[in-house]
C-alpha cells in the first residue's frame, strides 16, 4: 500500500530529476556563469554549508506563516459565516472581499511597516490578506451547496436553523474548506517572505535580500529551496489532517 | 378489536380537506393542486398514484409541514395545527444519507434532532439495524453500500424518527426490479411490525396494489382525486397475490384510468 502510494509520485520525481539534470548540464557546459545561475549541486552544497544561519531565518519565517495562517483561517471562517447569515449580508460583503484581493500587496506592504512597525504584525497581516480569501470563498460556497432535498428532510424533522447548520451544512462544507485551505497554505509562505522582503530583522525574505545584495546568488537559491520545501510540507500536513478529519471523504474519492 | 375499528371510523390519523396550491413567480402561475381530500386511518397503508409531475410531492411537502397550502386544512390526530413538522417520518425519493455519518449515525439522525442523549440514540439505532438485518453495516459509511441497502437505511432512519406515521415519497423508484421486490416485502414486514400508518407515493400500479389498503388515483396537474380504490386482497400480502383475479382486475382498472390521464 505504501509502496503503491510512493509509486504515485514516481512521474513527479522523474520529471524533477530530468529538469535538474538538464539544469546542471547546461551550467556545467559553460554557457552561463555559475555566479549568475548556480547549478543544483552547488545550491545543495551552499544550503548544507550555511544551514546554521539559514535555520534561524527558516524558524522565523515558519513562525510568521503559522500565525498568519491561523489568523487567516479564523478570519476566513468568520467571513464565510457572515456571508451565510442572509443574502443581504452576502450581497453587502462579497464585493468588499473581492476588492480586498485587488489591493496590490507590493504597495500596501511598506504602508503596513509604517503603521505597525517592523515586527511580526505587518507580516501576519500580509499573509492573512493572501490567505483568508480562498478559505472564505470555498467555505461560503460549501455552506450554500447543501442538497436542498436534504434541507427539506431536516425541516420535516423540525430541525432548528442551528441544527441544520451543525448537522448538515457545516460537515458538508468541510471538503471545500480543505480545498480552500490547501490553496491558502501554498500562498502563505510566499506571503511571509514578501512581508519580510520589505522590512524585517530576520526571516528567509531578509536572507534572500542580503544574499542578493552581496551577489551570493547561490544563497538566494538555497533560500528558495527552503521556501519550496516549507510550502510542500505545509501542503502535505493539510492533506494529512484532512485525511484524519474526513475519513469518509478520502474513501468516497477513491471510489469515484 | 371493535373499539379499535370504531376508532378507525371516527378519527382518521390524517385528514386532508380541500387543500390547494398554486405557485406564483412574477406573471407566471402554476396550479399544482386543484383541491385534494384524503384520509388515512390508524394503521392503514394508503397509496397515492398518478402521472409524473402531477403534484404528489408538493402535497407531501405540505403535509410534512415544509410548505403551506393556499387553502384547505390538514388535521392530524384530530388536531388542525399549523405546526406539522416533526409529526411524520418523512422519506424523500433519494435516500439522502449523510456521507460523513456511519450507517448507525445516519439512522439516529432524527433522534439527534430531538436531542435524545447520544448513547440512548445509538442503542436504539443499533437495535433497529439488528432487527432488520443491517447490523453488520452499522459502522460503514454510506458510500460502501449498494442502492438498495442505502434505501433500507433511509427507511430505518425514517422509522426511528417517527414510526407511528410514515410519509414515503416513491422510496423504491430508483431500484432495479428484483431489489425492488425484496424491498416491497421488507417494507410490508416493517409496517406490520410497527403498525404504522403509511401514506405512500408511487407510479407503479402493481406496487400500489401489492402494498396498499387503499389507493388514491390523482389526475395530471393540477391534481385532483380521480378515484379512491379499496384493495380487498388478503393480508399479510405476498407477491403471489398479484396473480389473483381480483388483483388483475384492479390492475387493469387502474392502468386504464392512468393511461387516459397521461394522454
Amino acid at each position: 500500500m505504501t509502496l503503491r502510494k510512493l509509486a504515485n509520485y514516481g512521474p513527479a520525481f522523474l520529471l524533477t530529476a530530468v529538469l535538474l539534470l538538464l539544469w546542471e548540464l547546461y551550467v556545467r557546459s559553460g554557457q552561463i556563469s555559475q555566479n549568475v545561475l548556480p547549478p543544483p549541486t552547488a545550491i545543495v552544497q551552499a544550503l548544507i554549508d550555511n544551514w546554521d544561519v539559514i535555520h534561524g531565518h527558516t524558524v522565523q519565517t515558519l513562525l510568521e506563516t503559522v500565525i498568519g495562517l491561523a489568523v487567516a483561517i479564523g478570519l476566513g471562517l468568520l467571513m464565510a459565516a457572515l456571508l451565510d447569515v442572509s443574502s443581504w449580508m452576502r450581497r453587502a460583503i462579497y464585493p468588499l472581499l473581492v476588492t480586498s484581493q485587488t489591493i496590490p500587496i507590493i504597495a500596501l506592504a511598506p504602508l503596513l511597516i509604517l503603521w505597525f512597525g517592523i515586527d511580526l504584525a505587518p507580516k501576519v497581516i500580509v499573509i492573512t490578506l493572501y490567505c483568508f480569501f480562498p478559505i472564505a470563498v470555498a467555505c461560503a460556497d460549501g455552506l450554500l451547496g447543501s442538497d436542498p432535498d436534504l434541507l427539506k428532510l431536516m425541516r420535516s424533522m423540525r430541525a432548528s436553523r442551528w441544527q441544520i447548520f451543525w448537522l448538515v451544512r457545516l460537515p458538508g462544507a468541510m471538503p471545500l474548506f480543505f480545498s480552500g485551505l490547501r490553496i491558502a497554505v501554498t500562498y502563505s509562505v510566499t506571503g511571509a517572505i514578501f512581508g519580510e522582503y520589505v522590512a524585517a530583522y530576520q526571516g528567509l525574505g531578509v536572507y534572500m535580500q542580503t544574499s542578493f545584495h552581496s551577489f551570493a546568488v547561490v544563497l538566494v537559491f538555497a533560500a528558495i529551496v527552503v521556501t519550496a520545501v516549507l510550502s510542500l510540507a505545509l501542503f502535505g500536513l493539510v492533506s494529512i489532517v484532512e485525511r484524519i478529519a474526513l475519513p469518509w471523504y478520502a474513501g468516497a474519492k477513491m471510489r469515484v | 378489536m371493535e373499539i379499535h375499528d370504531s376508532m378507525r371510523e371516527n378519527t382518521p390519523r390524517l385528514l386532508v380537506q380541500g387543500v390547494t396550491k398554486t405557485y406564483r413567480e412574477g406573471k407566471h402561475t402554476l396550479e399544482v393542486l386543484a383541491s385534494i381530500d384524503l384520509s388515512v386511518a390508524d394503521g392503514e397503508f394508503v397509496t397515492i398514484i398518478g402521472p409524473s409531475g402531477c403534484g404528489k410531492s408538493t402535497l407531501f411537502n405540505i403535509i410534512a409541514g415544509i410548505e403551506e397550502p393556499d387553502a384547505g386544512t390538514i388535521t392530524i390526530d384530530g388536531e388542525t395545527n399549523k405546526q406539522r413538522a416533526g409529526k411524520f417520518g418523512y422519506m424523500p425519493q433519494q435516500p439522502l444519507l449523510l456521507p460523513w455519518r456511519t450507517i448507525e449515525e445516519n439512522v439516529m439522525l432524527g433522534l439527534d434532532v430531538r436531542h435524545v442523549p447520544r448513547e440512548k440514540a445509538r442503542q436504539d439505532a443499533r437495535e433497529l439495524l439488528k432487527s432488520f438485518g443491517l447490523i453488520e453495516f452499522a459502522r460503514n459509511y454510506p458510500a460502501t453500500l449498494s442502492g438498495g441497502m442505502r434505501q433500507r437505511v433511509a427507511l430505518l432512519r425514517t422509522v426511528l424518527f417517527n414510526r407511528s406515521f410514515l410519509l414515503l415519497d416513491e422510496p423504491l423508484g430508483a431500484l432495479d426490479a428484483l431489489t425492488r421486490l425484496s424491498m416491497q416485502m421488507w417494507l410490508l414486514d416493517l409496517w406490520q411490525t410497527f403498525r404504522s400508518s403509511v401514506l405512500f407515493i408511487t407510479h407503479d400500479v402493481r406496487e400500489a396494489i401489492l402494498l396498499s389498503d387503499c389507493i388514491y388515483v390523482f389526475s395530471s396537474r393540477p391534481a385532483r382525486v380521480l378515484r379512491v380504490v379499496e384493495v380487498d386482497l388478503p393480508r399479510p400480502r405476498r407477491q403471489e397475490h398479484l396473480a389473483l383475479e381480483r388483483a388483475v382486475q384492479l390492475e387493469q382498472e387502474l392502468v386504464t384510468l392512468l393511461m387516459m390521464e397521461s394522454l
